[in-house]
């Protein structure tokens, strides 16, 4: 093969290019750089630029220095309940749907009866987009019509599962959770068949517990799974937007970040200036998990 | 390709890794070219065809099938009636988008005419001169009352819509349960709350109520608003000139309050349709509604069973004057690049003229029997009764309001108003820290210009 013997033949040191090699390099890479530039920097760069300023989308552009972010921390009354619900979401994603996905991972893998089934059963919700769980949860959930209701036959003094802003976030959570847990169940799945067998065997021989093995030897080694279980863990409580949206628009208990950085943006006047100061405030909260990640793996990288 | 500029001393990972992200560029990059194209195509649509100045466009938000199919019957017979070979081309989108991309659509490329709101969501994009002045086309429409003027005319005291239909608001409930058990419709707050005392006794619950979707508790306030305070200070306080922590405001509140314990609990999880649906199934006795929502749930046959009484009277110096109609018609868009040709702006104000009459209306209304005609030339012999009904409530009205989201500016509505509403259902004993919340987003929003 040409790569091959390109490779056999190649002479050691720095290696020099050719024009056409620069030009192809420069081409390739400059594409995607500008794509990268156009796409994502300058957007997110006018989102800040713009979280200082006052626009309705029309007219002009108004300074108005950090009057935007004052606003937001003072006087916007669902900011501080949607970055609640955000971390909520991150908490329960993280603490209650992975490791759930990891268990029945660890059982499917172990071949419990009926493990094909299962494994449909839970991965099917993730084909699922969030919008239509959203349409479920209310057919489910409805205080008047749904089937939880009709289900406990509650009729006297029904629980308002979507409609008590104490409630319908877990109600919510539960539904994201439902989808999440397929999810993370098929990505640890596959990591746990790539284990090597003589892994575990050798730990039994050292006489280690079966806890002990998998908590020693399996989970270390499925670290890349882990990191992008961790990963999209935290997209997806960051991103969440479309299940409360299909469930109320966001509204009344179900505030999320997204969802104001939305209502903000987009209609008919919209408050862009506004929006975008909600919308950085979440660019530097999805950064802090980035920096985080990025250390970590580089970190990583030279300790290896 | 030529994959030997890439074979360096490098190891087969990174080739595959070189492979990668070559894919990855021409993903990127068909994306790329698709976002570029994309704004580019959809401006050819919105352009269509400008030459021959006797096509006009319309930007449609009637994307429901029953309204999308009397559009077209409507539409289709200016198409022959014109005696010019005139013709409308509908470009229809879906409703709440269209909603949600209204700045944007008339910034850009839009249609030549289109369908939008009277009142002040008209007036707002008046202001920022997005729209055609048409007074030469009010100065010889006919049929039309002082109230529907108004409501077409920006805050320069020029018009600019041309309105087509509109549907009241007003307490709706069965004849034949009101009959069965003798109940009378109330004329006053007072009547209306010993009626509901009554359904309860006779285990109803007594008004249907919904607010999951945002919007339906809005009639409640307005009305509560109208008949205790008046259309005038309705209008102020939509238009921000008003404080949300007056004594006035606080009053709505209370008087609200005091209905509660008579409305469906849980109003926040519930959909109008569930309201309505309940209201069918005689588990409710009322339901403050528009004239097309509580009919969807009800079935063929029992259309006839359903019946209306305007919102009771509070206060007697406003008495029942207020009538909540929201209007809908069309409007000339001043970006448009058709309309530069004279001939095409002659065409659609021809086209406004033609929809301006009761003719294009009956039209309209046959093939749509969920809304009523605002001309008072048009034929009203075949409506039904529920209709004829609707038509007496909106004539006999002194003024005509919008609706509280179509009545001000719709970032205070969306962003303020539904929020506030909500809190109001689910804990509405802090009336003080609720009218103060209002007030003080209110002040910047309408600060933000």
């Amino acid at each position: 093969m040409a790569l091959n013997t390109a490779r056999r033949t190649g002479r050691r040191g720095p290696r020099r290019f050719t024009p056409r090699d620069l030009a192809v390099l420069g081409t390739l890479l400059g594409i995607p750089l500008l794509l990268d530039i156009v796409v994502i920097w300058g957007p997110t760069l006018a989102s800040v630029a713009l979280s200082f300023t006052s626009w309705d989308g029309i007219g002009e552009i108004r300074w108005v220095g950090t009057d935007n972010y004052a606003n937001l921390f003072t006087g916007y009354p669902p900011f501080w309940p949607a970055a609640r619900h955000n971390l909520l979401w991150l908490a329960f994603l993280g603490l209650v749907a992975t490791p759930f996905g990891l268990l029945l991972a660890v059982l499917v893998d172990r071949g419990v009866r009926f493990s094909r089934f299962y494994q449909s059963t839970f991965y099917m919700p993730v084909v699922l987009s969030l919008a239509v769980v959203g349409f479920i949860a209310q057919l489910v959930f409805s205080r008047d019509q749904g089937a939880l209701n009709a289900v406990l036959g509650d009729t006297g003094d029904p629980t308002d599962w979507l409609g008590d802003p104490d409630l319908n976030i877990w109600m919510v959570l539960l539904a994201a959770a439902w989808r999440h847990t397929g999810y993370v169940m098929i990505l640890y799945l596959a990591g746990l068949k790539a284990v090597d067998p003589s892994l575990k065997e050798a730990a039994a021989i050292d006489g280690a517990g079966e806890t002990q093995t998998f908590f020693r030897v399996v989970l270390p080694t499925l670290r890349p799974v882990n990191v992008i279980v961790g990963v999209i863990t935290v997209i997806e409580a960051l991103r969440a937007f479309d299940i409360v949206y299909a469930v109320n628009k966001g509204r009344n208990g179900l505030e999320l970040l997204s969802v104001l950085v939305t209502d903000n943006i987009i209609g008919e006047a919209a408050r862009i200036g506004f929006g975008s100061a909600i919308a950085v405030v979440l660019l530097t909260v999805s950064l802090g998990f980035v920096v985080t990640y990025l250390v970590q793996e580089i970190r990583g990288e030279k300790t290896r | 390709m030529a994959p030997s500029s890439f074979a360096g001393p490098s190891e087969p990972g990174s080739v595959a890794g070189h492979r990668i992200s070559r894919r990855n560029v021409l993903r990127g990059a068909a994306a790329g070219a698709g976002a570029v194209t994309l704004p580019a195509l959809l401006a050819a649509c919105g352009g269509g065809p400008g030459g021959d100045g006797k096509t006009v466009t319309m930007g449609s938000n009637a994307s429901d099938p029953v309204p999308r199919k009397a559009f077209a019957e409507a539409f289709g017979a200016y198409g022959k009636q014109s005696a010019e070979g005139r013709k409308v081309k509908v470009n229809t989108v879906d409703h709440n988008t269209f909603q949600e991309n209204i700045n944007r659509y008339l910034q850009g490329q839009p249609d030549d005419v289109f369908m939008w709101f009277a009142g002040y969501r008209m007036q707002f994009f008046a202001k920022k001169g997005l729209l055609h002045d048409i007074s030469d086309l009010w100065a010889g429409y006919k049929g039309f009352s002082q109230a529907l003027e108004d409501q077409s005319t920006g805050e320069d005291g020029k018009q600019y819509l041309t309105p087509y239909y509109y549907y009241p608001w007003a307490v709706f409930h069965r004849k034949s349960l009101f009959r069965e058990r003798g109940y009378q419709a109330p004329g006053t707050l007072d009547e209306y709350v010993a009626l509901a005392k009554r359904m309860q006794k006779d285990k109803l619950v007594p008004i249907a109520f919904c607010d999951k979707d945002g919007w339906p508790a809005m009639g409640t306030f307005d009305y509560i608003n109208m008949r205790t305070n008046g259309y005038e200070f309705h209008k102020n306080l939509m238009a921000g000139e008003e404080a949300w922590n007056s004594r006035q405001v606080k009053e709505v509140f209370d008087t609200w309050r005091r209905l509660l314990p008579y409305c469906q609990p849980d109003a926040n999880g519930r959909t109008w349709q569930e309201a309505a649906t309940s209201l069918q199934k005689r588990q409710t006795g009322m339901a403050v509604f528009g004239l097309p929502h509580p009919g969807q749930q009800f079935p063929e046959s029992e259309q006839q069973d359903l019946d209306f009484f305007p919102f009771p009277v509070i206060n007697p110096e406003h008495g029942q004057d207020a009538v909540e109609a929201p209007i809908d018609g069309y409007l000339l868009a001043k970006k448009s690049r058709n309309l530069k040709n004279d001939k095409t702006m002659e065409s659609a104000k021809d086209l406004l003229k033609w929809l301006a009459t009761g003719e294009a209306e009956d039209i309209y209304l046959r093939h749509d029997p969920n809304n009523i005609a605002v001309s008072s030339e048009a034929d009203t012999s075949g409506y039904t009764p529920l209709q004829r009904k609707a038509v007496e409530l909106v004539s006999g009205a002194k003024q005509i309001s919008q609706f509280l989201d179509r009545d001000t500016r719709p970032d205070f509505s969306s962003t303020v108003m539904i929020p506030a509403i909500q809190r109001f259902i689910g804990d509405p004993k802090d009336v003080d820290g609720l009218v103060n919340d209002i007030e003080r987003q209110k002040k910047t929003v309408f600060a933000s210009g």
